[in-house]
């Protein structure tokens, strides 16, 4: 078993706008409403670059803007997962492709990149740090939570785990269908030296059978719709402080326990 | 980190397929960029394709992955012996204790491009209406597909991504790698890269002003720009015996400087260089295998970085003279030259440099060298102001 502590969480999904604001629903006290997010401008980019994020990045940075309060942001090592990265940019190269004549605009092709969102947060938040970006298809939380956990022990210490996908227009809409935006964002650590009191403390191991499900009809909805939120029922577990096991989707038949006891 | 003995590896590129074309050919001086179209762009440019992809067939099991970049993988796996050696480790560590880590920037987007194209037309001739029913996005569109290939075709079914970093991809695939077998994760991995040609790179590139209507000539005071190639490659990594050629070190950083342009002064590449030498002293670096992607901006900003760690003594080239700059496999591709480099005491040229630019101050080899070849560096910096230096060489009698 391989672990580390969970020292802050963001999210940024249709009715959980942002951690603090989610904790009633994810503990199953409040209802959710998925009621769609309002338009973001990411508060850390600069100017010109906000002015080139696309709705992809802006996801991103909603949730990461949301984990890194109360952080040094430059000083922390970061994970992008995401298992489409920005489709819309893609749809737009792939309509200009088709096309004659065929007319790319530099701005699209370099926000074409996987890596985008990671770039612009390195440059957002003045960062030097290892970043990279991953892409496991549905499992891409996973992945992102696996490269994360080893990058923390790694470097012994506090890295910033990005997983999101947002929604394609159409025609890819339909070959990709994600119901929704969405983004979440953990900063996980290999030791509590802050003054912050750390979430929990979680466990990776293997396993086989199925996946956890969020007991909530409407966050099951949820979960299955962006490949981010098949972090819910770990979140869940987060949020109420309890102890307990979660199953996550693997990349092949392969699940990803996470063992999570809170911290107190 | 701690070293990684690579027990097996392949390429294929432009130059061709395996170790040894790639070998003769370095030491013939003979690239594999041609003057030709890809698909019907119609953009005067060299590029380096792959000969054969078309005849390329998949697994029957796997037909739904059927896409150039999968086959591009296929060809590649099939190279070298590098099947049986993955099946000889997957009997030893069993077939979930080896993960997999693929770098890719485009993955199948040239499949993408082939539906969009497909679609039916309304009467004033613009396209509208679905994609084509034979897309399948997840199969090959999505960046995770030459992965989940590689795994699914390896027989794997531990840990698995693809690594999608733009031009330094395939780079960072071995610090994965690393960290995910020190975690405990898996036992030994397999890293790799492939991008494959596609419009979306040719004209994107173009846009940016960054593709050279001539063939690349990196380090050259003329030189205009890049030359796009494919290729893909693949490595076994296993926790090193002491002598043993392994990864001694990956190295990774951030520019935070600009999404498309590197640092002038190469100090986000300096970062990834230092600490892939972790406590290895620069002057013991035999040959460095630059990123030299031949734009006017990637390479003068690297010789910054190289001379304020290395001065203007230690050997270097770029050898995207041969291959063109193939982009997420760049990584790789250089891994196996650096690889083989060591292997034959053999360090290539800076091909198609005619006039070395007065402004670079490393040691850009203008001929091939020949002789004791003990530790490599390579380089790959990627879109992102993402960087990565890997080095190899023999496994240290005591672990790091």
């Amino acid at each position: 078993m391989t672990g580390c502590i969970v020292k802050a969480v963001g999210i940024a999904a249709p009715g959980l706008h942002g951690w603090s604001a989610s904790l009633d629903v994810l503990r199953g006290s409040a209802t959710h409403v998925p009621t769609p997010e309002s338009p973001y401008a990411p508060a850390l980019l600069p100017q010109n670059e906000r002015r080139r994020a696309t709705a992809a990045v802006r996801q991103a940075f909603r949730a990461a803007e949301d984990a890194v309060a109360g952080f040094s942001a430059a000083g922390l090592a970061s994970v992008f997962a995401s298992s489409d990265a920005d489709m819309a940019v893609l749809n737009r190269i792939c309509s200009a492709l088709a096309q004659s004549p065929r007319v790319i605009s530099p701005t699209d092709f370099h926000n074409s990149v996987h890596n985008a969102a990671s770039g612009y947060w390195s440059i957002a938040v003045q960062s030097m740090q290892p970043t990279t970006t991953l892409a496991a298809f549905d499992a891409s939380f996973t992945a992102g939570l696996v490269e994360a956990v080893a990058l923390a022990r790694e470097r012994d210490a506090d890295v910033l785990l990005v997983v999101y996908d947002a929604v394609a227009p159409e025609p890819l809409l339909t070959k990709r269908p994600l119901a929704h935006s969405a983004g979440v964002a953990l900063v996980l650590g290999s030791s509590a030296q802050d003054n912050a009191t750390p979430l929990a403390r979680i466990e990776l191991g293997f396993a086989g059978g199925g996946e956890t499900r969020c007991a909530n009809e409407s966050l099951e909805a949820m979960r299955v719709a962006n490949p981010a939120l098949r972090a819910l029922p770990l979140l869940e577990l987060l949020a109420a402080g309890r102890a307990g096991s979660v199953s996550l989707r693997g990349p092949g038949e392969l699940r990803v326990t996470v063992d999570c006891k809170p911290w107190t | 980190m701690k070293p990684l003995a690579i027990t097996s590896y392949t390429v294929t590129s432009a130059v061709g397929r395996g170790r040894a074309a790639h070998l003769a050919a370095l030491r013939a001086e003979k690239t594999g960029l041609a003057e030709q179209r890809f698909a019907d762009a119609a953009l005067p440019c060299w590029i380096g394709a792959v000969a054969g992809l078309e005849s390329v067939s998949l697994p029957r099991e796997l037909a739904n992955w059927d896409c150039r970049n999968n086959r591009l993988a296929e060809l590649a796996l099939g190279a070298d012996g590098f099947l049986d050696a993955v099946g000889a480790a997957r009997a030893r560590y069993g077939a979930a204790r080896i993960g997999v880590f693929v770098g890719t920037s485009t993955s199948g987007v040239h499949q993408t491009e082939l539906a969009f194209a497909g679609r039916a037309r309304d009467a004033a001739g613009a396209a509208a209406g679905a994609l084509p029913d034979w897309f399948d996005y997840r199969t090959t569109q999505s960046t995770f597909s030459v992965a989940d290939y590689t795994r699914l075709r390896l027989g794997l079914a531990g840990i698995a991504s693809s690594v999608s970093a733009a031009c330094a991809s395939s780079a960072k695939v071995f610090a994965s790698a690393a960290r995910a077998i020190e975690a405990g994760f898996c036992d030994a991995a397999i890293v790799g890269g492939v991008d494959s040609l596609c419009l979306t790179t040719l004209y994107g590139f173009n846009a940016l002003q960054l593709v050279s209507p001539e063939i690349c000539r990196p380090a050259d005071a003329e030189r205009k720009g890049l030359s796009i190639g494919e290729a893909g490659g693949f490595a076994l990594l296993e926790r090193a015996q002491p002598g043993a050629t392994a990864c001694l070190g990956a190295g990774e950083s951030s520019d935070a400087h600009h999404m498309s342009q590197p640092r002038p002064d190469g100090a986000g590449a300096v970062l990834a260089m230092r600490s892939a030498l972790g406590t290895l002293a620069p002057q013991q670096v035999s040959y460095i295998n630059l990123h030299g992607t031949a734009t006017p901006a990637n390479d003068s900003s690297e010789d910054t970085a190289v001379t304020t760690l290395f001065g203007t003594h230690t050997p270097c080239s770029s050898t995207k003279g041969w291959t063109g700059h193939t982009l997420g496999a760049a990584g790789i591709v250089e891994a196996a030259i650096s690889l083989l480099a060591i292997e034959q005491g053999f360090m290539p040229r800076s091909l198609n440099t005619r006039t070395l630019d007065p402004k670079i101050s490393a040691a850009v080899l203008l001929g091939a060298r020949t002789g004791k070849v003990e530790y490599v560096l390579s380089n790959s910096f990627g879109f992102g102001g993402t960087n990565c230096s890997v080095l190899f060489g023999p496994a240290p009698v005591e672990r790091a």
